[in-house]
């Protein structure tokens, strides 16, 4: 008897786990399914946050005109908190469970890292919004990310040094995996442009006051300029203290400095401070004929109406993920994975957020030194610094 | 010279941070001196009171709104006591100790959900983000003497309050002998709510002095509390003083060892000066041995 009803049982489900898609596929075609693994909490939520709240702005504008190959698409964002253990199983459900066709994100280079291997063996598409060189050298065959490359960040701040004199400086990190990555590339570029490091500093991710790494600084003879390469709070830390200490020398932060937030937060501190970033930032100055120039303008109005804060940098790498995506779709034709990975390799002066991709079997990041400008603050706004 | 002023600038840049474990050190020390219970959700009161701090400012003068926040977070300090504490004080120590760490994550959650991810300050009090005070080639913001000035009072306020009003005199022979207070006359649940209402107020208070230099964020309580922790541990587990020089030395400690060491290792230094004191003195710098025996039993 117990049987029999577990038999009867067994067929409602099965009955009605046919009957969902049947429905669905007569009313309209499935929907895209793409993964988003975005830290939207935790210490890396500036990052994750904008990037989570452009993809579904961008997909909804998406299907609100027709989606892609006459297909809706479908965001599934998992929140990662900025933890490399959980990007790890969020990767793993949407491979095995959500079967999407691409992954963008994570957010953070330490998380991208911990997934690249596992999308790799999947042969699933990873779009990552991390910057770190590590992510796509050595190249993976089905792994791409949307920043621009931590040594061209070091290369245009080392370029712009050597514009203003500057030869001797110090360098300070976070211990995270973006400023471990700065360090590196900091470190091995800086014999090749004529730059001499003589102070070195490590400091906590959560720390709330440097004063004594900067007192450390301030007693080194010789140094001309400091460089901060982080992505946490401590970047308005730094340029606080540095003023506090009656330290005059210039400020270069790294590209982690894109967000208003971290100016509003060092306030008139802020003033000076040198970085280099895309162009989303100083849309307004960007001449009309400016190829960029429409994109930016549209995403900044659109993000800026739709969730009444200043537009950051690090929204824009989900938008130039999704972007990335969605044109592979339109060229490749087909939702077929393989093809649309092909397709991203094809891709050729496709207008971004960050630059002007051009991809090809062995760049997969598609972006050389022109997609960054190196901006400064002043009064409490991001501006083309000029020399 | 040139050395001397250096060596001043690290001194100041560690009594900065020295300043901050203090405050919440105290705190700690509070909780414990009257109820027996290690509180760490003590971070969360200064995130909390930093928290409400930059809400109200948006519609009250600073003053007001950082004194709508200490009133707030103490209230709710008072009212985790009654839904937890009270109702679970038969239950040990250690059981509380755990209870007071999940307390610390729902608030940190819940913080995240009623405020947000981002990072916000209140403005400095006096002057701006780039003000310092000279003397002797050495520089230091206006806002850390705001920091100092503060734990000063508190302890000053504490110890008067401790040592010569009845209703201090009480929450300390809560303390020292629970059975002996309760015969004669005192209420000692009402004390134990009145302890986590001041600490929770103290803890506000320093959240709200020292927004302008970290800046508040829903997360910046689990840290503060772990540093907290060891300033009072150092100092002596419910001796308010011996926390302020606890936190002192931890934070002079960390300056310090930037100064010789890399910077990544400066935590290393104060923890290994904190075990090395634990091994001489288990009871910290002022504690006295055998205080904890008489509240066990």
């Amino acid at each position: 008897m117990k049987k029999s009803l577990l038999i009867i049982a067994g067929a409602c489900w099965l009955a009605a786990q046919l009957a969902v898609p049947c429905r669905s596929a007569a009313d309209e075609p499935k929907p895209i399914k793409i993964g988003a693994i975005f830290s939207v909490t935790g210490p890396a939520s500036f990052l994750g946050a904008p990037e989570g709240k452009t993809a579904k702005m961008l997909v909804d504008k998406i299907n609100a005109s027709g989606g892609v190959l006459g297909q809706k698409l479908e965001l599934i964002i998992k929140d990662s908190s900025g933890s490399p253990e959980k990007a790890v199983s969020f990767a793993k459900q949407l491979i095995e469970e959500d079967r999407v066709l691409a992954i963008i994100g994570p957010s953070t280079s330490g998380e991208t890292m911990q997934i690249k291997k596992l999308c790799e063996e999947n042969q699933m598409i990873l779009v990552s919004c991390a910057a770190a060189d590590a992510i796509v050298n050595p190249l993976a065959k089905y792994v791409f990310k949307t920043p621009q490359k931590d040594s061209q960040a070091a290369t245009w701040i080392y370029r712009t040094m050597k514009e203003k004199g500057i030869t001797k400086i110090a360098v300070l990190t976070g211990n995270d995996g973006f400023g471990a990555s700065g360090k590196k590339q900091l470190e091995d570029l800086a014999k090749t442009e004529g730059i001499e490091i003589v102070a070195n500093e490590v400091y906590d991710k959560q720390a709330t006051d440097l004063t004594d790494i900067l007192t450390k600084v301030k007693g080194t003879p010789g140094v001309q300029a400091v460089v901060n390469w982080s992505i946490v709070p401590a970047q308005s830390i730094v340029a606080k203290n540095m003023k506090q200490l009656g330290m005059d020398i210039p400020l270069f932060q790294s590209h982690g400095f894109g967000n208003r937030k971290y100016v509003e937060q060092a306030g008139v501190a802020a003033e000076g401070i040198l970085f280099p970033a895309g162009r989303l930032l100083v849309v307004d100055e960007l001449p009309a004929s400016h190829p960029q120039k429409k994109l930016l303008a549209t995403y900044k109005k659109d993000y800026e109406a739709a969730y009444k804060e200043d537009v950051s940098t690090f929204g824009g790498h989900a938008y130039d993920a999704i972007l990335i995506v969605t044109e592979a779709l339109k060229k490749a034709g087909t939702t077929d994975r393989d093809k649309v990975r092909d397709a991203i390799e094809n891709l050729h002066g496709l207008v971004g957020t960050a630059g002007i991709y051009n991809f090809s079997a062995t760049d997969h990041t598609g972006l050389d030194l022109t997609a960054f400008e190196m901006l400064t603050v002043k009064d409490g706004k991001f501006t083309i610094y000029k020399k | 010279m040139e050395n001397g002023s250096l060596a001043l600038q690290y001194l100041l840049s560690g009594v900065t941070k020295g300043s901050i474990y203090a405050v919440v050190a105290i705190g700690f020390n509070l909780i414990y001196s009257a109820t027996g219970v290690l509180n760490f959700a003590q971070g969360e009161f200064v995130m909390l009171g930093g928290m409400v701090a930059v809400t109200l400012a948006h519609f009250v003068p600073l003053p007001v709104a950082i004194a709508g926040a200490v009133l707030i977070v103490a209230f709710i300090g008072c009212l985790l006591e009654i839904t937890f504490f009270r109702k679970l004080r038969r239950h040990s120590v250690l059981h509380l100790i755990i209870i007071t760490i999940g307390l610390s994550i729902v608030m940190q959650e819940a913080a995240l959900h009623i405020w947000d991810e981002k990072v916000r300050s209140l403005p400095y009090f006096t002057g701006n983000e780039v003000s310092s005070l000279k003397f002797l080639g050495a520089a230091i913001s206006p806002q850390v003497l705001w920091v100092l000035g503060t734990v000063a009072v508190t302890v000053v306020l504490l110890h008067i309050f401790l040592k010569y009003t009845l209703r201090g005199r009480a929450m300390r022979a809560c303390s020292s002998n629970p059975d002996a207070a309760m015969l004669a006359g005192i209420n000692i649940p009402n004390m134990r709510t009145l302890s986590f209402g001041l600490s929770a107020a103290l803890g506000a208070l320093a959240g709200c002095v020292i927004s302008p230099i970290t800046m508040t964020h829903y997360e910046m309580g689990a840290p503060l509390a772990i540093k907290g922790f060891a300033a009072a541990i150092l100092g002596g587990m419910g001796h308010p003083m011996g926390a302020v020089v606890g936190g002192l030395m931890v934070g002079i400690l960390e300056a310090f060892a930037v100064s010789r060491l890399p910077a990544a290792y400066n935590d290393v230094a104060a923890f290994a000066v904190l075990l090395l004191v634990l091994f001489v003195r288990p009871h910290g710098l002022f504690g006295r041995p055998g205080g904890e025996s008489v509240r066990e039993h």
